[in-house]
């Protein structure tokens, strides 16, 4: 069974494809909604802006694909920085614009003091877990991942976050809720410690096969 | 709290990592894949690569080596060089890098860095600053590899390019390039109170200490350096270990 990785023009599908099968994945660049036919996973990557994003997965056809398999077939799902915003119901960036919808809350950009912390949130961060996850359920160490961002998640059940990052504000660095997890870092661009998540998603998506 | 970066430079001309001294002289200092490889091994917090030829036929060679880099190594990769539109930047973030770097293209149309940050989003999309101090003390920026004059004040153009929606700003004094003589900490130091971005400092580190500095006196998020990993014994790891004695905030 393969990993689908979701090209919708947003994007660096090369690095996560590539991370995902150091991990162990066997991957499908997925480019139309019928490349998910022998799916068991999902991995949404993104580097862009919301409103083009969410533009992007409309003009392609993948919203209402993507949502029966996320939401309704309860299919493993990984969302990878702007992947995890897109599942807000809304996004501000470059005005409001709705979102995939599949967890509620909104996508905000970072409101912190601009003296002491740089927006964009650019570089490696620790986080801290919340409570247990599958993502993280094992892992020693410092967790500490790259992040690049200006924009984060508000869950509006704040139970749904599993780990959070501080950046003069606190805010979601992992959202899990059933078969969704959603990261705001990068795994794929973590080393050796963003393999070892890639694995538990993995490990997750296989055992549920 | 958000870690200080070091940041690995590598610049490349004709496929392979060339090393000079005022953006003159280079030298070759071998395959960038390897290099690469050998930089993620020691756990780089990011590596730049940044070509300095920036021509269309240079570009067709940078490709492979963008692909080829992030096929092998899971870190985060900026790229430049002679990138002038979205498309060559479309090109360039599937072929697996993960910010965008602008220098010349930013001068001569600076409305491209805000179609690429809304495009791509702010974050990703960096714009290099190059300046050398002029015979009236001011800073000035130059364009194509430190060959031109613009006439912009860096300071000014730092704020521009901050306005317009640069997500980071590499900061290069060509005057210290390769002079192992220390970063403009002065400089580093008005930029960084100036912008709202994060900088990063390059141009000139040749000790620890002037990795150090960077951070701690002039401000800035990440310090980027070449000759002080390809001309001395000192590595990325060597480097991290100093920084952390010193108290900077830095992976571990």
């Amino acid at each position: 069974m393969k990993i689908a990785v979701i090209d919708y023009g947003m994007g660096n599908l090369h690095s996560v494809s590539k991370a995902l099968e150091a991990a162990g994945a066997d991957v499908v660049v997925a480019t139309q909604p019928s490349d998910l036919q022998t799916t068991a996973g999902i991995v949404l990557p993104g580097v862009g802006s919301f409103a083009e994003g969410m533009r992007q997965l409309h003009g392609r056809g993948w919203v209402d694909v993507l949502t029966n398999k996320v939401v309704i077939d309860h299919m493993p799902f990984l969302g990878i920085c702007l992947g995890m915003q897109l599942a807000a119901t809304t996004g501000d960036e470059h005005g409001p614009t709705q979102g995939l919808g599949w967890i509620p809350g909104v996508v905000q950009r970072l409101d912190v003091d601009g003296k002491a912390f740089k927006v964009p949130h650019m570089g490696w961060n620790d986080i801290e877990l919340s409570r247990p996850s599958d993502l993280f359920t094992g892992i020693r160490g410092a967790l500490t991942f790259y992040f690049v961002h200006s924009y984060h998640f508000v869950p509006s059940d704040s139970s749904v976050i599993s780990a959070v990052c501080d950046h003069g504000q606190r805010f979601a660095a992992a959202i899990e809720k059933d078969n969704i997890h959603l990261v705001q870092f990068h795994p794929e661009k973590s080393q050796t410690l963003g393999l070892k998540i890639l694995e538990k998603f993995l490990a997750k998506t296989y055992a549920e096969k | 709290m958000l870690k200080n970066r070091i940041i690995p430079i590598l610049l490349l001309k004709n496929g392979r990592c060339v090393k000079g001294k005022q953006f003159g002289n280079f030298r070759d200092t071998g395959a960038p894949v390897s290099a690469a490889k050998v930089y993620d091994a020691q756990r780089v917090d990011e590596l730049v690569f940044l070509d300095i030829l920036a021509s269309k036929e240079e570009r067709d060679i940078l490709l492979p080596i963008v692909t080829e880099t992030a096929q092998e190594c899971f870190m985060p990769l900026t790229v430049g060089g002679g990138i002038k539109t979205i498309e060559d930047m479309k090109v360039l973030f599937a072929a697996g890098a993960d910010k965008i770097c602008i220098n010349t293209a930013a001068v001569e149309n600076p409305q491209l860095i805000l179609e690429a940050s809304q495009y791509f989003g702010r974050a990703n999309i960096v714009v290099a600053i190059d300046y050398r101090e002029n015979s009236d003390g001011l800073r000035e920026v130059y364009t194509h590899a430190g060959t031109r004059t613009t006439g912009l004040n860096a300071l000014a153009w730092c704020r521009t390019v901050d306005g317009l929606g640069a997500g980071e700003i590499i900061l290069t004094s060509i005057d210290r390039e390769g002079s192992m003589s220390g970063y403009d900490l002065e400089f580093i130091r008005q930029v960084t109170q100036l912008v709202s971005v994060p900088v990063i400092a390059h141009g000139g580190a040749g000790t620890l200490a002037h990795l150090k500095e960077g951070v701690t006196v002039g401000g800035a998020s990440g310090v980027a350096a070449a000759s002080i990993f390809h001309f001395t014994d000192q590595s990325p790891i060597k480097a991290r270990a100093y920084l952390k004695d010193n108290q900077v905030n830095v992976r571990v």
